[in-house]
């Protein structure tokens, strides 16, 4: 997930099963953990900690996906680009 | 083992801010093993670095290395033809590692990045608890495998105080009351005589309290 963040990406949703539902029991739920972490570590290094976000859904809920990938996208062009993009580009210049 | 947490990295920040060379370096041990030092910490840390410096519009160069252990030579040589590039090093080592790796490369900076803890155990994971706190006299034989010094808070050799209260011990109601548990074990043992021998007053001269403390082994000794 940081890595993504280090190469630009604006933002990162991770999708995991239903709570419950996982295949491998708790692998949703550790993901869910892990995403809390990474949201502390950005929040604390300046890029912000709400451009990565969690959802659970089946994977036979199409519908829902491109909901969520609409809600994703709506939040983060509302967040603006990472600004690791602005910081890169003045230290190429 | 040895347990340790992880610094915030706002402590670790303040740290290194003013060097451009940096090398984060783990460990395969203990500090793996509680999820605070290992290669995947040591990932975590350089990428956060990486990432604030990146922010701050200064060209820092963070390296990354996982050594077997840093409390061993053979171990802190691996480092030893590319230490020079970096302006210092950021150890998520043990303070035994730490420490180590300060004496083994004299001129490059060392930083801490954990809080190095206490000698424990996994209990689950995620959680850790205190065992051994290297006293340097064990008694573990007399009490049933569970010890006083480290688990009682009063470090009591003839438990229980008064303050023992229904298995737990009277600074808190999560802590259990060590004497308590080893009379138990004592008891489930078959050797509660063992209860009835009094434990002498301690030599604390081969505890920390005794100063800094050192082993030599003239049998192995090369």
């Amino acid at each position: 997930m940081l890595h993504a963040f280090e190469k630009g990406a604006d933002g990162v949703y991770v999708v995991g099963c239903l709570e419950g539902d996982c295949r491998f029991e708790n692998g949703n739920l550790r993901a869910r953990k892990r995403v809390e972490q990474a949201r502390k570590i950005l929040d604390a290094v300046g890029i912000g900690g709400e451009r990565v976000q969690m959802y659970n859904l089946s994977s036979g809920e199409g519908p829902r996906f491109a909901e969520v990938a609409v809600e994703m996208t709506e939040q983060i062009k509302a967040l603006g680009p990472n600004p690791l993009k602005k910081a890169k580009a003045r230290m190429a210049a | 083992m040895i347990v340790a947490e992880k610094k915030p990295i706002e402590e670790i920040i303040e740290e290194v801010k003013d060097f451009e060379k940096i090398l984060v370096a783990g460990c395969n041990e203990c500090v793996t093993v509680c999820e605070a030092g290992g290669k995947k910490e040591v990932g975590v840390l350089a990428s956060a670095l990486r990432m604030y410096f990146m922010n701050q519009g200064k060209q820092v160069q963070i390296d990354e290395v996982t050594l077997e252990r840093q409390c061993d030579h053979e171990y802190l040589e691996e480092l030893r033809d590319r230490i020079d590039q970096y302006e210092a090093v950021v150890s998520l080592a043990c303070g035994v590692g730490v420490q180590f790796l300060a004496e083994t490369y004299f001129s490059t900076p060392v930083f801490p990045g954990v809080n190095t803890c206490f000698m424990g155990v996994t209990e689950e994971r995620g959680v850790w608890s205190e065992r051994c706190q290297g006293c340097g006299q064990c008694i573990l034989g007399k009490t049933a495998g569970i010890c006083p010094i480290s688990r009682c808070a009063k470090r009591l050799l003839n438990g229980p105080c008064g303050g023992s209260t229904k298995g737990k011990c009277e600074i808190s109601k999560d802590l259990d009351c060590a004497w308590q548990l080893i009379i138990d074990r004592l008891k489930e043992l078959g050797r509660l005589d063992d209860y009835e021998c009094i434990i002498p007053i301690k030599d604390w001269s081969t505890e920390r309290a005794g100063g800094p403390r050192k082993v030599v082994r003239e049998d192995v000794r090369q």
